[in-house]
């Protein structure tokens, strides 16, 4: 009997804990269950201070998605690979986390370079590719899954040269490039597209190298010329040489630099100190940015990594939301269908308004921050 | 414009002579062409950049000190490579590639230390200010640029004319053998003329560093270049053909970006280069003897 009561008095202990575990247990795996997209992004090696600041935003949003019930009622996950800069390893990232993890979207990567690599792969495995700081021309090209949220070049400078002829009432420029490099080349031909777009006469295009230092044969030309401002596409360091030849030369500061993208850095005012005041560029975000969603942006990044976001942590940040509500919208997490909801989501980020143009472009440069150098920072045109 | 663009000229080709004097004295007496010539240039201006940063030294110290300093390092560079090379009376070639193999393993050390990050001398050290005359305008470091170039090659030309040490210096050069037979300390010699190169590359390193005021690792590498077509072009091994080939480079690209195209500035150079090896291989000024060439 005793032994009788021990094994009935096991059995429903045992039954109870079954009764108790199994099915909630295969509930809450299932409700634990995360979506998990992939991210390819710089990591290690010279260059990973982009991927670190791209992964720091996606996380960042990641937590805000997460907490606010992630999507389809399961938390969303990021499956991170490091491509290291190299386009190589950042085929072989998409293809693993494609193959081996079965992400329905990859995030990334970081360089125009490597998504020239890497897009193909993703677009023939029809798994959307979402580039977050890939800006050379050409890349959503390369098929119908490739997708990018970051402004191109070719949007932000036209919106720059407008904000500054309106402001200055520039009627002809000198326009400088540096001749051997493919940003600053495609940086000319987009500003001089823009440049007759908006009837504004370019008197002289002078050009340089991008490991020169004496720039004052050409500073000379321009000069004599007398422009109402000089735009210029170049690098960082070869841009600060410009700047310090005008300075050098005497040309006013009312004779006010408008630069591309490479000279969007504060590296500018660092090289050419007071000779970059005055220096105009458009980026696509501003962290002096007063809009609300943008100042808790940039407190929340603040609090958790105890820096400043930078451009790549704002797009980061912004496109993870944009692709969570594709998620949600698509209703599954399946290739096919996120690629189809993407293209309709509509979002306000810290970026400004946003949404795809059928080509899979960002439609919309109202975001596009206009910005001028004054003593060393850079501070919105006022 | 002309006279602005001729001022211009005047200016880099001043820096182009000051780089290119310690480059072809180098290969004139030791009979090298020594690759690691553009990396004392950045090392002049980075020792510069730390004298003025850390020690506090006004310009006018620093410029001195760098150049001794470099100076000093271009002794120990040329005795580590070239020494062993030297007393084995090595081929030409074997000496090239050393300085080749040396000069990539320097950057890279020094952009492993520095990073290619471009620096800038603190804005205290000196006054970027400038002259305006007649529509003419010229700022203090490019004065400064051109005076230490004038006195350098006067002081050079004296030495080495005027003096026993220089006729030591010539005799080397003209015959190691017959000089060393005469008495002369070759080994002493050797290490004057790679203390006097290293400090002409460290100094004009400290001025364009100055001017431009923008320095990192590889700054001697893009002067390399000119150098090269400076010193061929004014005959490898002659002082007084690296001073004028320097400034007549100078005026040649600032007059090319100023009335032809400056996408041209740098062809033009490479231009002169060619046409100087076609018509007259000894260079503009080279006497036929450059047996060592």
């Amino acid at each position: 009997m005793l032994v009788r009561r021990q094994f009935n008095l096991l059995a429903a202990a045992g039954l109870g804990a079954l009764a108790f575990a199994g099915p909630s247990a295969v509930t809450l795996a299932r409700a634990a269950d995360p979506v998990t997209i992939g991210a390819v992004e710089i990591l290690t090696g010279p260059n990973n201070k982009y991927g670190i600041a791209i992964k720091n935003g996606f996380d960042l949003a990641l937590d805000e998605v997460n907490k606010a019930g992630g999507v389809l009622g399961r938390p969303l996950a990021i499956a991170y690979e490091d491509s290291a800069g190299n386009k190589d390893q950042a085929i072989n990232a998409v293809r693993k986390l494609i193959g081996a993890q079965n992400v329905p979207l990859i995030l990334g990567p970081t360089l125009s370079n490597e998504m020239f690599a890497a897009g193909p792969v993703a677009n023939e495995r029809k798994v959307p590719i979402v580039g977050t700081s890939t800006t050379a021309n050409g890349i959503t090209a390369m098929g119908p899954y490739v997708f990018r949220t970051s402004l191109p070049e070719a949007d932000v400078v036209p919106v720059t040269l407008k904000t500054a002829q309106q402001k200055f009432g520039i009627k002809k420029v000198a326009v400088m490039y540096a001749n051997d490099d493919a940003f600053s080349k495609s940086g000319y031909d987009v500003m001089k597209a823009a440049l007759e777009k908006l009837g504004i006469e370019t008197l002289t295009t002078e050009t340089f190298g991008t490991k020169d230092s004496d720039f004052s044969a050409q500073m000379t030309k321009v000069k004599s010329v007398n422009p109402d401002a000089i735009v210029v596409s170049a690098l960082v360091e070869p841009a600060a040489g410009v700047l310090l030849a005008k300075k050098a030369l005497g040309i006013p500061a009312s004779v006010h630099v408008i630069g591309g993208n490479g000279l969007n850095s504060p590296k500018i005012g660092e090289i050419a100190g007071d000779a970059a005041d005055g220096t105009i560029v458009g980026s696509p975000w501003f962290i002096g940015k007063q809009d609300p969603t943008n100042q808790k942006f940039v407190a929340a990044y603040k609090a958790k990594y105890g820096s400043d976001p930078d451009q790549f942590s704002a797009q980061a940040y912004d496109t993870l939301f944009i692709v969570a509500e594709a998620i949600k919208a698509a209703g599954a997490p399946d290739s096919e269908k996120i690629k189809d909801a993407l293209i309709k989501v509509k979002h306000t980020g810290v970026l400004g308004p946003f949404s795809f143009t059928p080509n899979r472009d960002p439609a919309d440069t109202s975001g596009v921050a206009v910005l001028e150098m004054k003593a060393g920072k850079f501070g919105l045109l006022q | 414009m002309l006279a602005q663009q001729l001022l211009n000229g005047i200016l880099s080709g001043a820096v182009y002579a000051l780089f290119a004097l310690g480059f072809t004295l180098m290969f004139g007496v030791l009979g090298v062409i020594n690759l690691t010539y553009g990396f004392y240039f950045s090392t002049g201006a980075f020792i510069a950049l730390y004298a003025t940063h850390y020690l506090h030294m006004p310009i006018w110290a620093a410029l001195p000190f760098a150049a001794a300093v470099t100076g000093l390092i271009a002794i120990v560079i040329d005795e580590l490579l070239l020494g062993p090379l030297r007393r084995a009376k090595a081929p030409e070639l074997s000496s090239l590639m050393v300085t080749l193999g040396a000069t990539l393993l320097l950057y890279s050390l020094m952009t492993a230390w520095f990073t290619t990050d471009i620096r800038r001398f603190p804005p205290a050290v000196f006054d970027g200010g400038a002259f305006e005359i007649a529509g003419l305008r010229i700022t203090l470091s490019q004065i400064l640029i051109v005076a230490t170039t004038a006195l350098i090659v006067g002081a050079l030309a004296l030495l080495l004319q005027k003096t026993r040490l220089g006729l030591a210096v010539r005799a080397l050069a003209e015959n190691p053998d017959a000089a060393q037979l005469m008495g002369v300390n070759a080994g002493g010699i050797v290490r004057l003329v790679s203390f006097i190169s290293g400090a002409l590359g460290g100094a004009a390193g400290v001025l364009i560093g100055l001017n431009y005021n923008a320095i990192q690792p590889y700054m001697g590498e893009a002067m390399m270049l000119k150098g090269f077509a400076v010193i061929i072009v004014g005959g490898l091994g002659d002082i007084r053909g690296a001073v004028i080939a320097g400034l007549v480079l100078g005026l040649l690209e600032s007059v090319t970006a100023g009335y032809i195209a400056s996408s041209m500035k740098d062809a033009v150079g490479f231009l002169l280069l060619v046409l100087t090896l076609w018509f007259r291989p000894v260079g503009l000024f080279g006497r036929v003897a450059a047996k060592r060439a």
